[in-house]
């Protein structure tokens, strides 16, 4: 079963290099652009189970691993299709 | 008196750090990643470099080296501890120090000497520097924007434990002193027990004159080496 993990950087946590971007997409023309955040995609291929026990093993790798919550937050899909 | 240097695929600052430790005159040591044993050190060294090639986040993947247990271990028994740059980045991972460093707030990896206020503190790691004296050191990264919630800042602050802050050479901190974009200009910070120091700023690249560069005769980096001979005497 595929998992997909997206963790973005915190309200209140300046994103320089989404900034860095809002900056080049203004240059290329796109000037109704207010914003730009930067996060992480993660997925992850996990042995089929009971989905229950699926979800909860994929929020813990977010939580201990694969986000830093001091300063990222995380969002967890399970199964197919994107 | 053994200093442990604790090294990660892709630490670069091992070497230096034994050095400095040396002209301390500590008795440096290496310890690698995969080590269970720390060999009887009396202090650690989690030293600068891009340990696991910074993949995911800094530090991220050094946490689960199985020395960490053994770091974690020495630390909670008030072992003193040293992590410089990519070290500090492990040691806030680790959970051991709080917080996390993150992007420079201008995105460009800054590699340049900066001046640093240290703190008023009765850690033994500032022992030597004295209260508020304004110290010279390099600092070389790229995520070194230190962030925890303001509570967490207010914490340290009250408790004495913002052990380093980014300041002009009088010592006075603001914006156009603060390198990096560091949350309340800080550079580095204590543990509660005071034994723990995690900075950016480098003193393994300041302790001998021939590093410091003309003009600037300051070893401002072998005080806190020699702070840590203090500790384990």
């Amino acid at each position: 079963m595929k998992a997909r993990v997206y963790v973005t950087l915190k309200e209140g946590v300046l994103d320089p290099q989404g900034r860095a971007v809002l900056h080049a997409l203004h240059q290329l023309g796109f000037s109704g652009v207010g914003d730009v955040r930067i996060g992480k995609f993660v997925e992850v291929e996990v042995r089929d189970g009971p989905r229950e026990e699926v979800e909860a093993a994929v929020l813990r790798m977010a939580r201990e691993l694969l986000s830093n919550t001091v300063i990222e937050d995380f969002r967890v899909e399970l199964g197919e299709g994107r | 008196m053994r200093a442990g240097i604790v090294v990660f695929p892709g630490s670069n600052c091992d070497h230096d750090c034994a050095r400095a430790a040396a002209s301390a005159g500590l008795d440096p040591t290496f310890l690698w990643h995969k080590d269970r044993d720390l060999k009887g050190v009396d202090l650690l060294v989690l030293p600068g470099g891009f340990s696991f090639g910074d993949y995911l986040r800094c530090g991220a993947i050094a946490r689960f080296s199985p020395v960490m247990e053994e770091v974690a271990a020495f630390a909670r028994r008030g072992g003193p501890v040293l992590g410089i740059c990519n070290g500090f980045q492990v040691l806030t991972e680790a959970g051991i120090l709080p917080g996390a460093l993150v992007r420079n707030v201008g995105l460009h990896f800054i590699c340049e000497w900066v001046h640093l206020r240290a703190a008023r503190t009765r850690s033994p790691w500032l022992a030597t520097l004295g209260e508020g004296r304004v110290v010279r050191m390099p600092i070389a990264h790229a995520e070194g924007r230190y962030h925890a919630d303001p509570a967490v800042l207010d914490r340290l602050e009250g408790e004495g434990r913002v052990a380093f802050r980014y300041c002009g050479p009088d010592g006075r901190t603001g914006r156009d002193t603060n390198p990096n974009g560091s949350a309340r200009a800080i550079a580095g910070i204590l543990s509660e027990n005071g034994r723990i120091l995690g900075m950016m700023p480098h003193p393994d690249r300041c302790f001998d004159p021939a590093l410091t560069g003309p003009g600037h005769p300051e070893t401002d980096g072998r005080t806190l080496f020699e702070a840590a001979l203090g500790m384990v005497a």
